[in-house]
């Protein structure tokens, strides 16, 4: 009730009014916990960092910056160096993009432009269901489905086709960067349509409406303004893709060979940053070795942070030019 | 309604009594080895039914975890599928002022599993086979290093695909502990350890990670533990052992490992017994152990450990082959006798 009966004095002047009838109402108690809980998102971060930091000291004194470039991981030594897995992070993800973006927003473009709402209402249900599958059973599916499919088909196929590039070279296990980019690439799509989706669907109708006055057909209306209205949002879908891609752990580790390798063939074995922490971290029983994981784990943030960050970039850049392009 | 409530009260009142009094057990918490763990859930689960009052609780985290937790202080006990180095036994004589012992408990071994097609039968390891393929010097199946010891068998001229655990384990410790022993060159590039840099090879997550990769692949090796092999009816090949005679794993032949280095055990019982003297002894066999710290400061606690290891020296030892554990030699076992003294 007392809710109501300030409704009216809100507006201009609620500034003036004085900070206990403000408590008495609420506004700054709401105002204190949704900044606590707001606060708490950076706290985390920083705890995180810092606790990365700290527990990983003995393993950052000892290699230094050498750690960033360095190939060797050999335990038994305790010579750490964190360059195969950063590639192999990298690389994985890399390939899951290429593929899951364009499958990812034309599915999306389909299912809200294009699609009857009933048959997209469906089908969206089951994206959802796709999201919520644990990792671990895209990893059997690798293991089981994708790994004979790739050794015995696919592989060999893109070797007799495209075997004069480097890329698709060397010998065929079926596991590899490859194989774990397509099981990412499977596990990342829902996400990008599911988001994209929704953000395409959210483009005011006038846009539309606008775009077919003027003559364009629906697919230009959908391409030129609808899809070009939602960028942000669908970079948005991209990004999510893409954290979930360089973190993702238990699937990866079980189709990629788990072999530190730097090779330019994408049939090759190798490993990622997610995967040999969870390999290596519960039998670690050197201080080194433990920090060295640990040092992994700081690498695998800091890297999940440049990436975002470029991206973000790259919106701001094409989110301008977009702008200018409309004024024009 | 009313009624109901307070019979339900009652009812709660009831379980929650129950529950305490079953709660004023003693409960003694332990970590470690996950390889002895179906083992030691049988052992904790049989020894509380002859001493309802003691319940041991025992998490599989791995050995490294257990090193670590026990050294730590926060549980009773560890176990490990290695034992510990000088380095970590000096970290807790550190941290605690008194030391941590170790007893042996049951005995693993790790075999050598193929996949070659048109090969049904049992294969002949030499150890410089074994070291040659997982060094990547041997890359043919029909290497003469391989053939020479399976004469009459037609082995392919294919490449020979490795396959090796991905995950830090025990299993990776104990085979190559026994290829470092074998092989001058492997203690020099390589060496042992629960994760290590390998040469060459496919790194599968888990013995179902190797197993899976192996099945999937042909022309494959790699190595699994025994009590794998055998529950999963997966064959494995014959290694030569120290005396010259090609022995198959089996729980006799591990036993045997552990006899034939009976003599020689130091009274920490820190010791390998990979490439054990003895005729019939399977070369890449190990103990697992259990890291029992000297003193207690709850006399309680000490006595029901005590008297649960004395048990499972015993008494336990007959449940070992039903879960294909090779069980300890009566050498062994009267050592560790003597040794739970040191524990006060």
């Amino acid at each position: 009730m007392a809710a109501t009966t300030t409704v009216p004095s809100a507006g201009p002047i609620s500034g003036s009014r004085s900070f206990l009838s403000r408590l008495r109402d609420g506004d700054e108690i709401a105002r204190l916990i949704t900044f606590l809980f707001a606060g708490s998102v950076v706290l985390i971060t920083v705890l995180l960092i810092l606790t990365l930091w700290q527990e990983s000291a003995l393993s950052r004194h000892k290699f230094g910056l050498h750690f960033f470039v360095t190939r060797l991981w050999d335990p038994a030594a305790e010579q750490f160096g964190a360059l195969t897995f950063i590639y192999g992070t990298i690389v994985t993800a890399t390939v899951s993009l290429a593929i899951a973006v364009p499958l990812g927003i034309g599915a999306a473009i389909f299912l809200a432009e294009l699609a009857p709402a009933r048959l997209s209402d469906a089908l969206e249900f089951f994206i959802d269901l796709l999201a919520a599958v644990p990792s671990v059973i895209y990893g059997l599916l690798g293991v089981f489905i994708v790994v004979p499919l790739m050794r015995d088909y696919a592989q060999p196929a893109l070797k007799n086709t495209l075997g004069f590039l480097p890329l698709f070279s060397g010998p065929m296990y079926g596991i590899g960067f490859l194989t774990a980019g397509i099981v990412l690439a499977i596990m990342v799509i829902p996400y990008i349509i599911s988001v994209s989706r929704e953000v395409l669907m959210s483009v005011p109708r006038d846009q539309r409406e606008a775009a077919l006055s003027l003559g364009s057909t629906r697919w230009e209306s959908t391409w030129k303004v609808v899809v070009p209205f939602a960028r942000t949002g669908i970079m948005g879908s991209i990004f999510l893709a893409l954290a979930r891609a360089l973190g993702e752990t238990m699937a990866v580790t079980m189709v990629i060979g788990n072999t530190p390798t730097i090779s330019a063939s994408l049939f090759s074995p190798g490993y990622s940053i997610a995967a040999v922490i969870a390999n290596e971290f519960a039998e670690a029983t050197g201080d080194v070795h433990l920090q060295a994981l640990i040092e992994l784990g700081l690498v695998l943030f800091l890297l999940t942070f440049l990436l975002n960050g470029l991206a973000r970039l790259l919106i701001v850049i094409t989110s301008q030019r977009g702008g200018a392009a409309a004024h024009a | 309604m009313k009624r109901i409530a307070g019979n339900f009260l009652a009812a709660l009142a009831l379980a929650l009594t129950v529950v305490v009094f079953a709660h004023a057990a003693l409960s003694i918490n332990g970590a470690g080895a996950s390889f002895p763990y179906p083992m030691y859930s049988k052992w904790f689960d049989e020894y509380r039914k002859s001493n309802p009052s003691i319940e041991i609780n025992y998490q599989s985290i791995g050995s490294g975890g257990g090193i670590k937790q026990v050294t730590e202080g926060t549980v009773d006990f560890g176990a490990s599928d290695g034992p510990m180095n000088d380095e970590q036994l000096k970290a807790f004589q550190d941290k605690h002022g008194f030391g941590i012992l170790h007893f042996p408990t049951v005995l693993g071994a790790v075999v050598p599993t193929y996949n070659i097609p048109g090969v049904t039968g049992t294969l002949n390891f030499t150890p410089d086979a074994l070291a040659g393929i997982f060094l990547g010097k041997i890359t043919k199946w029909n290497d003469p290093l391989i053939a020479g010891a399976n004469k009459g068998v037609n082995l392919p001229s294919a490449e020979i695909v490795v396959v090796h655990r991905s995950d830090g384990s025990g299993t990776t410790y104990i085979w190559t502990d026994y290829l470092s022993k074998v092989n001058d060159e492997w203690k020099n590039k390589v060496g042992k350890g629960a994760s290590i840099n390998w040469p060459v090879g496919l790194g599968g997550k888990g013995s179902e990670g190797v197993t899976g990769q192996i099945k999937n692949t042909p022309n494959s090796i790699g190595y699994v533990e025994l009590i794998y092999a055998l529950s999963n009816n997966i064959s494995y090949g014959s290694v030569k052992n120290s005396s010259g005679s090609f022995i198959k794993a089996d729980l006799a032949s591990v036993s045997a490992a552990a006899a034939g280095a009976a003599n020689t055990i130091p009274d920490d019982f820190r010791v390998s017994i990979t490439d054990a003297p003895g005729k019939n002894a399977y070369p890449i066999s190990s103990f697992t152990w259990l890291l029992i710290p000297e003193k207690f400061s709850d006399a309680a606690k000490r006595d029901a450990i005590k008297g649960f290891v004395k048990w499972m020296l015993k008494d336990g030892q007959n449940y070992t082959e039903q879960l294909s554990y090779a069980k300890l030699p009566k050498e062994v076992v009267a050592k560790e006798e003597k040794a739970l003294a040191k524990v006060q």
